[in-house]
């Protein structure tokens, strides 16, 4: 099935909704990168990741990533209090700045994928880690430079009925 | 009189945000107290009585949709104010919180006037 989305669009939409979650609460300059499509589970990852699920017809998630000092950045600019490590107080919030992100960018893509059921954030913050989609699937991904480091933001949405086709049993008839 | 708040949002975060919103406003504040999700939204408002709950929808064992019916279902809580704050920006749940008694919806990400306005409307005061 293909997507009512593109590749071009969904990134538009990431650059859209990153761009005004920093400009509204953060009050911080972010430019973006172009637009790269990752297989799943490829790279190592490292640093502040946060991860939202989807569900509805179509399924996925969708992620944040950057560095530990960057996330102390954006967590000091968002409560007004400085941080010099990444603790709880850091990791809210940047679960927190991928639910408005991630949010903001579920209820632009519902207008053409149809209503998407939004999960709490899991935030995780380590080194030398891989993120796999269940389903495979690769992430359409947009890099953004912000305070001179990398802020990711990372899409994957695939239609709901290939995931339970995938899940069911094989050797099964009927 | 000073207004009791309670603020319902799993995100430590955003509670903070909102406590630091609510006392750069004119109103005469008394407790703002805080919730993690609707369940304990509830038990705070068995014990306490309060004029304006500021919820986010999107939430771990109860959502502030469930926690609006239940106010709006207990008479005594009907004089409560409740404005949502919430990533949930979509036509159909902005109308649905509206229809179950919300008296104002702010979608995140939010400027803090926003938030100052958007009381002051439901408060009937003026806002700053």
């Amino acid at each position: 099935m293909e997507s009512p989305l593109t590749r071009d669009e969904i990134a538009d939409l990431i650059r859209a909704n990153t761009e005004k979650v920093f400009s509204t609460m953060l009050g911080l300059p972010i430019h973006a990168g172009p637009v790269s499509v990752q297989p799943t589970g490829s790279g190592e990852d490292g640093g502040v990741v946060s991860l939202v699920g989807f569900a509805g017809e179509w399924s996925g998630s969708g992620s944040i990533r950057c560095s530990g000092d960057l996330a102390c950045v954006i967590s000091a600019k968002l409560l007004l209090t400085n941080f010099d490590h990444v603790n709880d107080d850091v990791l809210d919030a940047i679960g927190e700045v991928a639910n408005m992100i991630i949010g903001n960018f579920k209820d632009d893509a519902a207008y053409k994928l149809g209503p998407l059921g939004l999960s709490t954030p899991t935030v995780i913050y380590g080194n030398n880690f891989q993120a796999r989609n269940w389903n495979g699937q690769s992430w359409t991904t947009v890099p953004f430079s912000c305070e001179g480091e990398l802020f990711e933001v990372k899409i994957c949405l695939v239609p709901s009925h290939t995931l339970r086709e995938s899940l069911r049993p094989t050797g099964v008839s009927g | 009189m000073a207004l009791d708040v309670l603020i319902v949002d799993d995100s430590t975060a955003i509670r903070k945000i909102l406590m630091r919103v609510l006392a750069q406003t004119d109103l005469t504040i008394g407790e703002v107290l805080e919730a993690g999700d609707g369940v304990e939204a509830l038990r705070i408002l068995e014990g306490r009585k309060v004029g304006l709950i500021l919820s986010d929808i999107n939430m771990p064992n109860m959502d502030g949709l469930q926690l609006l019916t239940s106010v709006r279902a207990r008479p005594e809580w009907n004089g409560i104010a409740v404005i949502m704050i919430t990533t949930e920006g979509s036509q159909a749940k902005v109308m649905e919180a509206v229809q179950m008694g919300a008296q104002g919806y702010v979608r995140k990400p939010f400027t803090a006037e926003q938030i100052k306005e958007k009381i002051s409307s439901c408060l009937g005061t003026p806002a700053n």
